[in-house]
């Protein structure tokens, strides 16, 4: 019997969420296990760094890495993984686009060390210790990873081949990766593993989504009793449907809540935030500056709102200075 | 070496270009910092296009279109002041100073406001200092140059984390 296919799980500045997506997998998983070998999967199994570094190069068949690239430990096993792996995907938002963990590209590496060591309400730290790099201790050096100044997406570290979207993936196209992997029927390198046409399109309330959306107000799901079948955006909440790609079947607004965006854009898009900004901002109703503003000012955190699961990837990478 | 800003300007064909056009025409002298692109409508321009502007190593830009009212496809010229009123908050978020990114209403008559919006908005831009994205992208990424080579040389050793 020829050997099964190995297969290796990675996560970097991650959740767990996409870990858990593939548990969710459920008995498909199953199906996965049978057919695979893995290799390498921290959250489930006990293999080291030492035997990942072991094998010959190219000897696995996929690797799978979830989360975004913050430190010198998760950049150093990227690179081994992208040496030992013949596939690379970048699995979910965090390594697509730096997700959640690239919103602290907002800020400066230094305040948010000082935040949390210092600052932060929660701290008892009166003589403000930091984690060091290197400390010595009764004669031995302890190490720690360097803390990088940015938040990237696994594809600003190394080569790609494949993308599976969400926050995280749902199984349905984690199944329809790993099956197409399987029977060898990849698309071109490069390809983002989930249809590429708009959410909207498979979203139950299309047909309630006006073509000139003429919006006077934008409020937060908070403030208003959601109406469960018209379109989100209609209803002055920001859905980002519009410059999101499709593939989870529309999960929030099916939920009653607006997509927050944790696709990413179809392919034609190079900057989802900038897209959405072009898309939906260009049909708001007023004509003046200030009523315009007043508008705006609904969305009060427009990077946190336009690039929730995507500040790695805007065009402007971080925050300046 | 004094610092020479450069501005990517933006310009619809029906009304900013052609006051470009007059000023030319009419011998107007104005800075020679903008590198003008044409437009057919200043609602074509995407958001994504002046951050990738900036991303290519623009120190400003610069977006003329046709007063209000006046746009040549009707409403083209609102899509773009409402867009653009939501892209100063986002660049303002994202540390790009104000000034370096400016929308004008410049009617097909209008040589001489060509040429005082250009040459104030070089004036300002140059005491800005350079923007310089390209080269803020590489000192970014200087952080993760090194450990490449480390992980790929054929004899890796124990890596140093610490630095
Ligand atoms: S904007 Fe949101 S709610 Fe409306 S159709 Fe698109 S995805 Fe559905
Ligand atoms: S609706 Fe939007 S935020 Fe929700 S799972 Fe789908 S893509 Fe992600
Ligand atoms: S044609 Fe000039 S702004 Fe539309």
């Amino acid at each position: 019997m020829p050997d099964k296919p190995k297969v290796a799980f990675y996560w970097c500045a991650s959740c767990g969420g996409c870990e858990e997506a593939v548990v969710d997998l459920a008995e498909d998983i199953l199906k996965v296990v049978e057919a695979v070998d893995i290799v390498l999967w921290p959250v489930a199994m006990d293999f080291k760094k030492a035997d990942i570094a072991a094998r010959p190069d190219k000897s696995v068949a996929v690797a799978f890495i979830n989360g975004a690239i913050r430190t010198s430990e998760q950049e150093e096993w990227v690179h081994m993984l992208r040496r030992k792996a013949q596939v690379v995907v970048s699995f979910g938002a965090c390594a697509n686009s730096g997700g959640i963990p690239a919103l602290a590209n907002q800020f400066k590496k230094e305040d948010i060390l000082k935040f949390v060591y210092e600052d932060c309400p929660g701290i008892d730290n009166p003589q403000k210790i930091r984690p060091q790099t290197s400390t010595v201790d009764e004669g031995r050096t302890l190490t720690l990873p360097v803390l990088h100044n940015m938040v990237r997406s696994l594809d600003q570290v190394i080569e790609v081949d494949y993308y599976l979207p969400g926050c995280p993936p749902t199984p349905k196209i984690i199944m329809s990766a790993v099956q197409a992997i399987l029977a060898g029927k990849l698309p071109a390198r490069g390809t983002v593993l989930s249809p590429d046409i708009a959410l909207c399109e498979e979203c139950k309330r299309k047909d309630s989504k006006p073509a000139d959306l003429a919006l006077a107000e934008f409020k937060r799901p908070h403030q208003v009793q959601i109406d469960p079948e018209k379109c989100l955006l209609a209803q002055g909440l920001v859905c980002m449907g519009p410059a999101t790609r499709s593939g989870c079947e529309a999960l929030c607004p099916s939920g009653n809540m607006p997509c927050t965006g944790c696709f990413g854009p179809t392919s034609r898009v190079k900057d989802q935030g900038a897209k959405f900004v072009s898309s939906v901002f260009s049909n708001i109703v007023p004509k003046e500056e200030k009523d315009i503003d007043a508008v705006l000012d609904g969305i009060p955190d427009p990077i946190g709102t336009f690039y929730r699961y995507g500040l790695s990837k805007c065009i402007l990478r971080r925050k300046l200075n | 070496m004094s610092f020479e800003p450069k501005i990517v300007a933006f310009f619809c064909n029906w009304c900013t270009y052609t006051a470009a056009d007059l000023a030319g025409v009419s011998r107007l002298k104005y800075a020679p910092n903008v590198r003008v692109i044409r437009v057919m409508c200043s609602g074509r321009v995407d958001p994504q296009f002046v951050m990738d502007a900036f991303a290519k190593g623009a120190d400003g830009v610069l977006l003329g279109g046709c007063h209000p009212g006046d746009c040549h496809y009707a409403e083209g010229n609102y899509k773009t002041l409402r867009r653009m009123r939501m892209l100063n908050r986002m660049l303002k978020d994202m540390g790009i100073e104000d000034g370096r990114f400016r929308l004008e209403w410049i009617s097909g008559a209008e040589g001489e406001k060509v040429k005082v919006t250009v040459n104030d908005m070089v004036a300002k831009v140059r005491a800005l200092g350079p923007l310089d994205m390209p080269g803020k992208f590489k000192e970014w990424d200087k952080e993760i140059e090194e450990l490449e080579a480390h992980v790929n040389s054929d004899a890796p050793t124990e890596v140093a984390h610490a630095r």
